[in-house]
């Protein structure tokens, strides 16, 4: 009996001193910043990355633009890489929140497709605030069960046949959007936000509920609560793939909101080789062809990595087809007083869809 | 002299600690709430009302308000009206080991923690939810309740979340009335229902009173509810204000709401302090 706590009590001890040896073995540790699920914290991707590298990393997650921006704000020198939608690139770097990459030594920035490397909203004087990483668009994903045939209009959330069934993202600036792409508005600057609130508010009897993220839009999907719902292009293949519902993203005639990530490091960062590194492995094309095969992802920014992909691969037919996006607006940056005006529309509107 | 060092010793600690953890925050909110924009990072900031004067500008906020008052006024009433009954039975009629149980059971659903247990009433509510199931198989052919994502839905949530305060609160007033005064009452010839308002809910009224704003404050502040069983009716101003801290990040208004709210519920605390002072 002694004896068997005695190797109980020395093996517990030895876990202890192997736990705190890994830590302290290991090189670095990197903290990154993200929408959960998007393909930073693929657990196959940090192991390929940690093999290569020997770089741990870990994450912190974020549910809105602003949340993120907040989380940035208030805790300096805490993160190494951050997402950041290139249309919140220009204000974060105007506030000081991020600092300049100097890429030289990331080699696959090469690849990157010019026009999305030098994007105007990811660089300034010169300077690369974001690497290019994925783009995609949002408008609408459908549960096929629910349809005969997929419709190829954004008025389908409009359609009294689904009343009640439609799913919505709770965000001022993508509803706005939405409205704005099936009015045939600029999406950085509606020209009548009048039409748009009702276009608005005439989704009183569609909506089911409000979803926050990716997790809760598919445990909503999987419970049958929607019929069809606002969504993003990269996260319906992963649920088609990685979690086998019956979804299909829909591309509307009346277009859609494309938007560009990039990836930036933030401003007193503790690790700035280890960020580099892992932004230059993030836009690896052995990372991005594995992550939408196996997973799902929106476009790559890098070209040599969408090329790779399989010839029927949604992100090389869909995408690569000039005619299908041309009615694709990208999200720019937006004026405070815009997004303002916006913001107290979306609480009016949702004020408007109380019983 | 002795005596006032010695209760100052005694008291000063626990002032400290409500300024420290009460005051101290609530002032940062108050200043807050009358800056343009949140001070941090490189933003420039300066004072303003506008905050306050956006709520009365625009008629969404007040009517949010209201929903949110009478939402707190319904689940109130309905905790009383369930919670009473049941405090009084446990305190005059039900004796020994059974009550020990029946206390346990009230206080059960405090060792969870509030989110699992809305996320567990998602589960039964929703379309083909436990609840619906169980319904269907006792009767079948009721077809579907779809209570997911509706106002009753909210209430059940909030009144479930809240009953045991008005339980607790009304158990401890009514144990305390002497049994001798309902017997005198009984045998003056007084009937059930005359014991039961000119006697017994008289003077449980200070818990009735103290139960009532234990749960009417908290549940006019509250979002997490709202959201996660309201679905599009969800909207109410605590979720706005949540909106303001973490979606929008308008901090200022966000703060500014709040101070409205906690005026117009002080104003409700002065309007009831006649009759609390009448309980003393």
């Amino acid at each position: 009996m002694k004896l068997r706590v005695f190797l109980k009590f020395f093996s517990c001890q030895w876990l202890i001193v192997l736990i705190l040896g890994g830590s302290f073995i290991s090189a670095a540790e990197i903290r990154v910043l993200n929408w959960q699920g998007y393909g930073t914290d693929e657990s196959w991707a940090l192991e390929m990355f940690k093999e290569r590298t020997g770089i741990e990393v870990v994450h912190d997650y974020f549910n809105s633009e602003q949340e993120m921006l907040t989380k940035l704000r208030t805790n300096p020198g805490v993160y190494d890489v951050v997402l950041i939608n290139s249309a919140y690139t220009g204000q974060a770097a105007k506030e000081g929140l991020i600092e300049a990459i100097d890429t030289t030594g990331m080699v696959n920035v090469g690849d990157l497709s010019p026009s999305m490397r030098n994007d105007p909203k990811l660089v300034a004087d010169g300077k690369t605030y974001g690497v290019a990483w994925v783009w995609g668009v949002t408008s609408f994903a459908i549960d096929r069960s629910d349809f005969k045939n997929a419709p190829n209009s954004i008025e389908a959330l409009w359609d009294p046949s689904h009343a009640g069934r439609v799913g919505w993202r709770d965000d001022a600036v993508e509803a706005v959007q939405l409205a704005a792409i099936a009015l045939g508005q600029d999406i950085n600057n509606p020209s009548d936000l009048n039409a748009i609130r009702q276009k608005l508010r005439a989704l009183k009897p569609q909506i089911r509920t409000f979803w926050s993220s990716e997790d809760e839009w598919n445990q909503f999907i999987s419970a049958n609560e929607f019929d069809l719902a606002t969504y993003w292009s990269g996260s319906a293949s992963r649920s088609k793939n990685a979690f086998g519902l019956p979804v299909e993203f829909i591309l509307p005639k009346e277009g859609a909101i494309g938007w560009l990530d990039g990836l930036s490091i933030p401003m007193n960062v503790p690790n700035r080789n280890e960020a580099k590194a892992f932004i230059n492995f993030m836009i690896d094309p052995d990372f991005y062809v594995k992550w939408d095969t196996e997973v799902g992802a929106p476009t790559s920014a890098n070209a040599k990595a969408v090329s790779m992909l399989p010839p029927d691969a949604f992100n090389r037919t869909t995408f690569s087809d000039s005619k299908k996006v041309a009615n694709v607006q990208f999200m720019g940056p937006m004026e405070d007083g815009l997004r303002e005006k916006i913001v107290e529309l979306w609480q009016e509107t949702k004020t408007y869809f109380q019983n | 002299m002795n005596q006032r060092a010695a209760i100052l010793s005694l008291i000063t600690p626990a002032y400290l600690w409500l300024a420290l953890t009460i005051l101290l925050p609530l002032s940062a909110m108050l200043y807050y709430s009358f800056l343009s924009d949140v001070p941090i990072g490189n933003r420039e900031v300066s004072w303003t009302t506008e905050n306050y004067r956006t709520f009365f500008e625009k008629a969404f906020y007040s009517e949010l308000m209201l929903r949110s008052f009478k939402l707190g006024a319904e689940v109130t009433s309905i905790c009383l009206l369930l919670g009473f009954p049941c405090a009084l039975a446990l305190a005059k009629s039900i004796r020994g080991r059974t009550k020990e149980a029946l206390f346990l059971l009230i206080i059960l659903p405090f060792w969870s923690n509030a989110l699992v247990r809305i996320f567990s009433w998602t589960m039964v509510l929703r379309g083909n939810g436990i609840l619906e199931y169980s319904i269907n198989w006792l009767l079948p052919g009721t077809g579907p309740l779809d209570l997911m994502f509706t106002y009753p839905a909210i209430l059940l949530g909030l009144v479930h979340s809240y009953l045991p305060y008005m339980i607790l609160t009304c158990y401890i007033s009514i144990d305390a009335i002497d049994n001798q005064l309902l017997e005198a009452a009984r045998s003056l010839g007084a009937g059930k229902l005359t014991i039961l308002f000119r006697l017994i809910v008289p003077l449980a009224l200070p818990g009735i009173v103290a139960g009532s704003f234990l749960i009417f404050i908290p549940v006019i502040g509250s979002f997490m509810e709202p959201r996660l069983l309201g679905g599009r009716n969800g909207t109410f101003i605590g979720t706005i204000i949540e909106d303001q801290f973490t979606a929008v990040f308008n901090w200022p208004l966000g703060a500014a709401l709040s101070f409205i709210m906690m005026g117009l519920v002080l104003l409700i605390l002065f309007g009831f302090s006649p009759l609390v002072r009448r309980l003393k």
